[in-house]
């Protein structure tokens, strides 16, 4: 009747059920966690805004980001991917958004984000509707377990705009 | 004559009882992983609901042998996500993060460019040859859940096809020989 290969069998069957039930319970309690993140971010400069050979427009722009993502940190967080987006409405499109900024947390002690960031990813518009432009920063974050749901959560900065003109 | 019949009879009858037994539990296993799967495509709206991450270029996030259990719903795909997509041409489908999204005002469409986090650029040298951007047919799902290490089970027997085949014939075996 409990023969090697049914021990085994049963064993087997348990620590996979108990490991799914950890996953969903840790899973569970990510879910109550409620984050109360704090940023801002500022426009400083446009470096340079023009008009690219295949005829979409290019933006390349500093901005200064103070954010501080340690409350995303639980005990079950293995990394926290946090990136800044440009956000925009054109006449073709009705969301356009661009990553401008992104960054790999892997623990808490670096999540408090104090960055000038020139640039890391060009803004570039599919078309030419970025002059005079109203452009809203928005902070992203995505949160990744160590076992279990990832959870995404995002909060509005600042709005800026863009010159009527390019610049060169 | 007639006693040592009956015996031959009732071993026969028995063996034939035994593998038909075997042969239905045999069933019963493929058929209730089946509907287990099948399960899952219907629950999670997407064609193939678990994936197994094969490279690096999601790392420190996910590494090679981890698994990612993917949703299809109907909401718009935004930047950040995690999407599996397909390329035509290429057999193996590629887990990248969304960097880009352009929706269309009215149809609604989108225009989708990804990016690995590991990796230094976007994927536009992973598309097929002068694609811009992925469409939403090009995705098969997005990551929602994620488990280590479980997928190097099938990395190991898709790259030593022996140890599947052992494993099959162990299996095999231990359905065959196993009695009630």
């Amino acid at each position: 009747m409990h023969s090697w290969g049914t021990r085994l069998l049963a064993a087997a069957t348990t620590a996979a059920v108990l490991l799914v039930a950890a996953c969903a319970a840790a899973s569970a309690l990510d879910a109550f966690h409620v984050p109360s993140v704090e940023a801002q971010a500022h426009v400083t400069k446009i470096n340079r805004f023009h008009k690219q050979i295949n005829g979409n427009d290019k933006v390349t722009l500093t901005f200064s980001l103070s954010a501080n993502l340690e409350s995303l940190f639980t005990w079950n967080t293995k990394q926290v991917f946090a990136f800044v987006t440009a956000e925009y409405e054109t006449a073709k499109n009705s969301l356009n958004q661009v990553s401008l900024w992104d960054n790999i947390i892997p623990d808490k002690d670096q999540a408090n984000v104090q960055v000038e960031v020139k640039s890391k990813y060009p803004l570039i518009d599919q078309g030419t509707s970025l002059r005079g432009k109203k452009v809203q920063l928005v902070l992203h974050w995505h949160i990744m377990p160590n076992a279990g749901a990832m959870i995404r959560g995002k909060m509005p900065l600042s709005e800026f705009t863009l010159p009527d003109t390019y610049t060169s | 004559m007639g006693f040592i019949g009956d015996q031959v009879e009732s071993i026969r009858s028995m063996q034939v009882r035994q593998v038909l037994t075997q042969i239905i539990s045999l069933g019963m296993i493929v058929t209730s992983a089946l509907i287990i799967w099948k399960g899952l495509m219907v629950a999670t709206g997407s064609e193939s609901p678990v994936v197994v991450v094969l490279s690096g270029s999601m790392e420190p996030g996910f590494k090679r042998g981890d698994i990612l259990f993917l949703h299809m719903s109907q909401d718009p795909i935004r930047t950040g996500e995690i999407v599996v997509f397909n390329i035509d041409g290429r057999e193996i489908p590629i887990v990248h993060r969304v960097i880009k999204v352009h929706e269309r005002q009215e149809s609604g469409e989108v225009d989708i460019l990804t990016k690995g986090d590991n990796n230094f650029g976007d994927d536009r040298l992973l598309y097929a040859q002068g694609q811009l951007w992925l469409q939403k047919h090009h995705i098969m799902g997005r990551a929602v859940g994620y488990l280590p290490y479980v997928g190097w089970v099938t990395i190991v027997m898709t790259e030593k096809p022996i140890i599947k085949y052992l494993l099959i014939g162990a299996l095999g075996l231990l359905v065959i020989t196993s009695k009630e």
